[in-house]
């Protein structure tokens, strides 16, 4: 179980001290899948960011399980069984997709990383000898970034849009595929997103807006609340030109 | 006899264990130690100067050199030419390479001047990798000089590998590609402490689809200088790419100052050159699988100068 506890943020920007994120208090639960959304800038992946410990609370705690994990660095969490997968990843020039894998996997795993490239819908003979570098498109590299979450037994999985450059299609087979693999380790996932396909794979949703928690429940509950305010921008044009017969993927 | 210091050395520079199947040639100290040719390739002393002439007969396949150089006593300055004759349709590997064991406050330098003819259609994988020890102040110094001549459709790797411990270094490699050659240089290179390393390039494309390919990579730490210099001169239709990347770290200096000069209109040469720091994304993205933020670094690094 994950708790924050007037958990607030503030950063010093160019143009002052900027408070990102105002008292959060939320309890999330083990095996639970929970999808965090909310307007731009509203401070989800700073709150992402807070749970991975790349950010550090201005005031509050956090708990894991029970423990105080406030004051504990990046690599603590992790080896406690905290994992984020990046909404932007990272290139590593020489590091190939398998050793990058069987870094997530930890020294005592055994070798095989294929599975985990099968379960983002990557064929392992062509991508386990490529390097992590700009020769992957962005979507490869996103597939790669879930697969380093796949690859770990964790507590808390955290994804920041995992969806963006993944064809929707696949990315529908891929969020059953980590549901299913979570669910074996008891894992509480947490998902950044937009995407109303992904919303509807949520036990509960969470909407963060102005730094703060607008609403927070079921998906029964919180989608007729939510919908004005994420709801699309395009919606009177899309209405208007219904006849287009454009698809809505929201 | 060689003794234990000379062992590991050899495993440095040359990944031998043991005595070489084949072809080799142990120089140390400014003396050929020992030697062995096979039928198909011949080791000879120079007779005017100090170094070899290794003659790969043509045709000769699959079949590789050893000719590392071991330096461990102070106050050396030892200068050798040696001189490689790939035979046409050859297909052989060059392990070259220098280690030095500076046991005191003098300087150990070795200057190894090797010059290169790949004949018609033969190939030739090089791999020459430096590095330096010893509990003295003494510097350990490495000076290569290698020349290479290709001629019609040869092709040959260039494997250059300085990872620690060489306090100041100057390569220069030239060379001249004759119709449908072709050349790849690697270059992986750290320095730390206050090494001092400067490498030198100059490649002519005289020949029509002549090819080839530059790639630098190198870590700097501490207050170490590097100066990257490849040019890439194209003087028929021809294709050339230079590639200098560099991790820069603490208070170190890197120049990265790639040319290439086109002299005839169907000539395509391009140059890249990047110098950085790790980013940040990187280490994060390392401890939040688990690593401490120095594995991080030193994964990324590893990766970097594979």
């Amino acid at each position: 179980m994950l708790e924050l506890k007037d958990v607030s943020l503030t950063i010093e920007g160019e143009k002052g001290t900027v408070e990102i994120l105002h008292n959060i208090n939320l309890t999330l639960e083990d095996r639970r899948f929970y999808v965090i959304t909310g307007p731009n800038g509203g401070g989800k992946s700073s709150l992402a960011k807070l749970l991975m410990g790349i950010y550090r609370p201005t005031s509050g705690r956090i708990m894991l399980d029970g423990q105080d994990i406030t004051d504990l660095d990046i690599t603590e969490r992790a080896r406690l069984g905290v994992g984020y997968a990046f909404q932007q990843p990272p290139r590593f020039k020489g590091l190939t997709v398998k050793e990058l894998l069987q870094l997530a996997a930890g020294k005592n795993s055994p070798g095989n990383v294929c599975n985990y490239l099968f379960d983002v819908g990557l064929c392992p003979q062509d991508y386990q000898d490529r390097d992590v570098d700009a020769s992957l498109s962005g979507g490869e590299l996103k597939r790669i970034e879930i697969a380093t979450l796949l690859a770990r037994k964790l507590k808390v999985a955290l994804y920041d849009e995992p969806e963006a450059g993944i064809d929707l299609w696949s990315f529908g087979r891929l969020t059953e595929t980590f549901k299913a693999l979570h669910k074996k380790n008891g894992t509480t996932i947490i998902i950044i997103s937009h995407q109303e396909r992904i919303l509807s794979l949520a036990d509960e949703l969470i909407m963060i807006a102005d730094g703060t928690v607008r609403e927070k429940g079921t998906k029964e509950e919180i989608w007729p609340l939510i919908m004005d305010e994420i709801g699309c921008v395009c919606s009177k044009d899309c209405i208007e030109r219904a006849d287009n017969n454009a698809e809505c993927n929201r | 006899m060689l003794s234990a210091i000379d062992k590991r050395i050899l495993a440095q520079v040359a990944d031998l264990h043991e005595i070489p199947q084949g072809a080799y040639n142990i120089r140390k100290n400014g003396m050929g130690v020992q030697r062995n040719s096979t039928a198909n390739i011949e080791i000879k002393a120079k007779e005017d100067k100090p170094g070899i002439d290794i003659i790969v007969k043509p045709g000769t396949k699959g079949e590789s050199v050893h000719i590392p150089v071991i330096l461990t006593a102070e106050g050396l300055e030892d200068m050798v030419y040696n001189t490689f004759e790939i035979g046409e349709g050859a297909d052989v590997l060059v392990v070259a390479g220098c280690g030095i064991h500076n046991p005191g406050s003098e300087k150990a330098e070795h200057n190894g001047i090797h010059e290169f003819f790949i004949r018609k259609g033969a190939r030739m994988r090089y791999v020459e990798k430096h590095y330096g020890e010893g509990e003295g102040t003494g510097k350990k110094v490495l000076n290569p000089r290698t020349v290479l001549h290709l001629e019609e459709g040869a092709t040959a790797e260039l494997e250059l590998v300085q990872i620690r411990g060489v306090d100041n270094t100057k390569r220069y490699t030239e060379a001249r590609l004759e119709r449908k050659a072709h050349l790849v240089i690697t270059e992986r290179m750290l320095t730390h402490g206050d090494q001092y390393a400067e490498s030198d390039i100059l490649i002519e494309l005289t020949g029509e689809d002549a090819t080839t390919q530059v790639i630098s990579r190198s870590v700097a730490q501490d207050r170490s200088k590097q100066i990257f210099y490849p040019r890439v001169v194209g003087q028929n239709k021809c294709r050339g790419h230079v590639q200098c990347d560099a991790i820069i770290m603490d208070e170190a200096q890197v120049r990265a100052i790639p040319e290439i000069a086109a002299n005839h209109s169907d000539a395509q040469l391009v140059h890249e050159a990047a110098i950085g720091k790790i980013a940040g994304e990187q280490i994060i993205k390392l401890m939040s699988l688990g690593l401490s933020e120095k594995e991080a670094e030193e994964t990324i690094l590893q990766g970097f100068l594979k």
